[in-house]
């Protein structure tokens, strides 16, 4: 059942894709900034498991208590791991130079991720990992072919092999395209449940790009009605100023 | 009259002894007669003028924050956007004003090509006008650099580079533009001095003339007649109104509903789909990393198109020379369409059959022309741009002919309802 849900879609609407020089197609992230929960969640999970190597440096602890709702004394037990100061701002535990050691590139910091690579592109590359013994991680994805990111959250998702099929070129050369990837070995996770928890991280970014995106749709409503008001007294006194005109 | 209204009036009394209060009141505002024909495409002047003072206004608390620093530049834009009160609603004020001042600028143009606004007496406001739209060209250009995004410091790398193609002095000006030989730091400070105090003050200036001279010859409008001919008893046109209160109460409905669509911008898609904010600039600038697809914002997108199609080599100058000509002759025809418009009507409603249609081509090049800028250049793309490109000089080259062969409609005496 599992492999139904997420590869049948995978294969369906990304097989072909693939083969293509534009990369593979993108899986519908679809987040809700109105779950707050969800948002939580995602707290709980960027930071647990991203903030251990990427940094989000223009992001503070306490904002996100306060736009999430999480009191501070929580956020400092269970989500601040680099800092004791609330209002500091999100920094990577390990050094720069470390970094470039182990992975050989420093990872990027996230906080704008969402609005530079979309939330589609996120949630399909961290459902996307597969076994690849032939890179250093041990692990690659289609959505950034030679990414120096391990699968952090193999624990979580279970790991998949990618499945390959023979493509002739124009020139008569064969070579071997990835047609799609498969559930390999469990994780603790179902394929759905990994699925929700990945939107959910995703949906936590989303808020991490643009904070005030949890507040700029209301206050636009109450801009627009405000702006009706006036444009109808406004329009009523241009009515009775040009009733003279002929 | 009660005690308030009466040291009022003794204090604008006092001023009007000293400085032509009432005079400039009167001149500009409740004594100038404007024609009572305007229609819709009449509010985007005034439009121009209510985004001027929102760029101005939110440029001044964002240059509060802001930081021209190649280091710290798109930090504190984010800065910006996250830890100052309000600022992201600042910055997204100015950033769908930038979109929105060449949104009212294009329309506001359009509406003198329709009505043939430009024609005499109109020439030199015309041409006021254009000095405003070339300063507003620079203006966006600039500030488009200080974020300091990836697309921000490529795509000023592309177009100062283009000075490059001028022989002899081209490497020198472009080094001279950018302070250095690359983007950089530099670059940076000097395009934050230009974009916060220069071209500010020079788009404050020319707007002031523009209204001076508008008001010197009195407005055009969708007749294109003369409403100066026809004086009443007290000396003012018949078919004129005070501007205030007529006008001002009429434009401020518009603008209540400009605001109603710049705050459904604002509020509900600040990226416009990536026409007002692209994706790649929230990617730190990297000068060692070249991105795929390297375009400017749209509102370049019809010029840079024109620089595109011209990939040929023609006596002996380069391709790429060529086509910083032909966008630079792009932008500067303009400039001559007094001159090369011979039609004896201004007005659209009584041109002919002939002009309307080159009219309707035009627009629809040029709109072709813009959407073919955004999307990476391919051989089909690259000939439909090339045919638009011949079209669109090919308009102003024959407007001579085209408006003198036209056959025009009888103008009316006196404006119509």
């Amino acid at each position: 059942m599992r492999r139904v849900t997420l590869f049948s879609a995978l294969v369906l609407c990304c097989g072909l894709a693939w083969a293509s020089t534009e990369g593979p197609k993108l899986l519908n992230a679809n987040v809700d900034l109105g779950n707050r929960a969800g948002l939580q969640n995602g707290a709980k999970l960027f930071l647990n498991y991203c903030v251990s190597c990427h940094s989000a440096s223009f992001m503070r602890y306490n904002r996100v208590a306060a736009d999430l709702g999480i009191p501070e004394d929580e956020v400092k037990r269970s989500l601040m791991f680099t800092t004791d100061k609330i209002g500091d701002t999100m920094q990577v535990a390990m050094k720069g130079t470390d970094a470039e050691q182990w992975f050989g590139i420093q990872p990027p910091d996230l906080s704008v991720t969402a609005r530079s690579r979309g939330s589609d592109w996120i949630y399909s590359y961290l459902l996307s990992f597969y076994t690849d013994p032939t890179r250093p991680t041990g692990v690659n994805n289609p959505y950034l072919p030679g990414a120096a990111m391990p699968h952090i959250l193999w624990e979580l998702g279970g790991t998949k092999k990618a499945v390959y099929h023979k493509v002739k070129g124009e020139d008569g050369h064969e070579s071997e395209v990835l047609a799609h990837l498969e559930a390999d070995k469990p994780g603790r996770l179902s394929e759905v449940e990994f699925q929700r928890e990945m939107r959910d991280l995703v949906a936590f970014m989303v808020y991490l790009g643009e904070p005030a995106k949890l507040v700029r749709y209301a206050l636009g409503v109450k801009v627009l009605l405000f702006l009706s008001v006036l444009w109808v007294a406004v329009y009523l006194m241009k009515r009775e100023y040009w009733k003279d005109v002929h | 009259m009660n005690a308030i209204t009466r040291q009022l009036t003794g204090l604008r009394d006092w001023v009007d002894d000293r400085f032509p209060l009432m005079k400039l009141w009167n001149e500009h505002l409740a004594q100038y007669y404007a024609p009572k024909n305007f229609n819709f495409w009449y509010y985007f002047g005034v439009l121009s003028l209510v985004v001027f003072v929102i760029q101005i206004l939110t440029g001044i608390w964002l240059v509060m924050n802001y930081k021209p620093d190649a280091n710290e530049a798109f930090a504190s834009v984010e800065y910006i956007m996250r830890d100052v009160d309000w600022g992201w609603l600042i910055r997204y004020m100015h950033s769908t004003g930038a979109s929105a001042f060449f949104v009212v600028v294009y329309l506001h143009m359009f509406r003198a090509m329709l009505y043939g606004s430009y024609q005499k007496p109109r020439e030199l406001l015309w041409i006021l006008g254009m000095l405003l739209y070339l300063s507003l060209m620079a203006e966006a250009f600039m500030g488009y650099l200080l974020p300091w995004g990836q697309m921000s410091f490529w795509g000023a790398q592309v177009i100062i580079s283009l000075f490059g193609a001028i022989p002899v002095v081209g490497e020198f000006l472009s080094t001279m533009i950018r302070g250095d030989f690359v983007v950089s730091d530099i670059t940076l400070n000097r395009f934050f001095s230009l974009h916060v105090i220069a071209l500010p003050f020079a788009i404050a200036g020319l707007v002031v003339l523009h209204i001076i001279a508008l008001h010197e010859v009195g407005s055009n409008n969708p007749d294109g007649v003369e409403i100066k001919k026809h004086k009443g008893a007290d000396g003012h046109p018949l078919d004129g109104i005070p501007f205030h209160p007529y006008y001002t109460v009429k434009d401020s409905v518009g603008i209540v509903v400009f605001l109603m669509l710049f705050s459904i911008v604002v509020f509900f898609a600040p990226e416009m789909g990536g026409y007002f904010l692209e994706a790649n600039n929230f990617i730190p600038a990297d000068p060692l990393k070249t991105p795929l697809h390297i375009a400017p914002v749209w509102y370049f997108t019809p010029f840079y198109s024109i620089l595109r199609a011209n990939t040929v080599n023609f006596f002996w100058l380069d391709a790429k020379l060529w086509g910083v000509i032909f966008m630079g002759l792009g932008v500067m025809v303009l400039f001559l369409l007094p001159w090369l418009d011979r039609s004896p009507v201004r007005s659209i409603r009584y041109r002919g059959k002939l002009y309307k249609l080159a009219l309707g081509i035009f627009v629809v090049c040029f709109l072709i022309l813009g959407y073919l800028g955004v999307l990476p250049p391919t051989p089909g793309r690259t000939l439909a741009a090339q045919i638009c490109t011949v079209i669109y000089f090919l308009f102003f080259l024959l407007m001579p002919v085209i408006t003198k062969l036209d056959r025009t409609l009888p103008v009316p005496d006196r404006v119509t309802h």
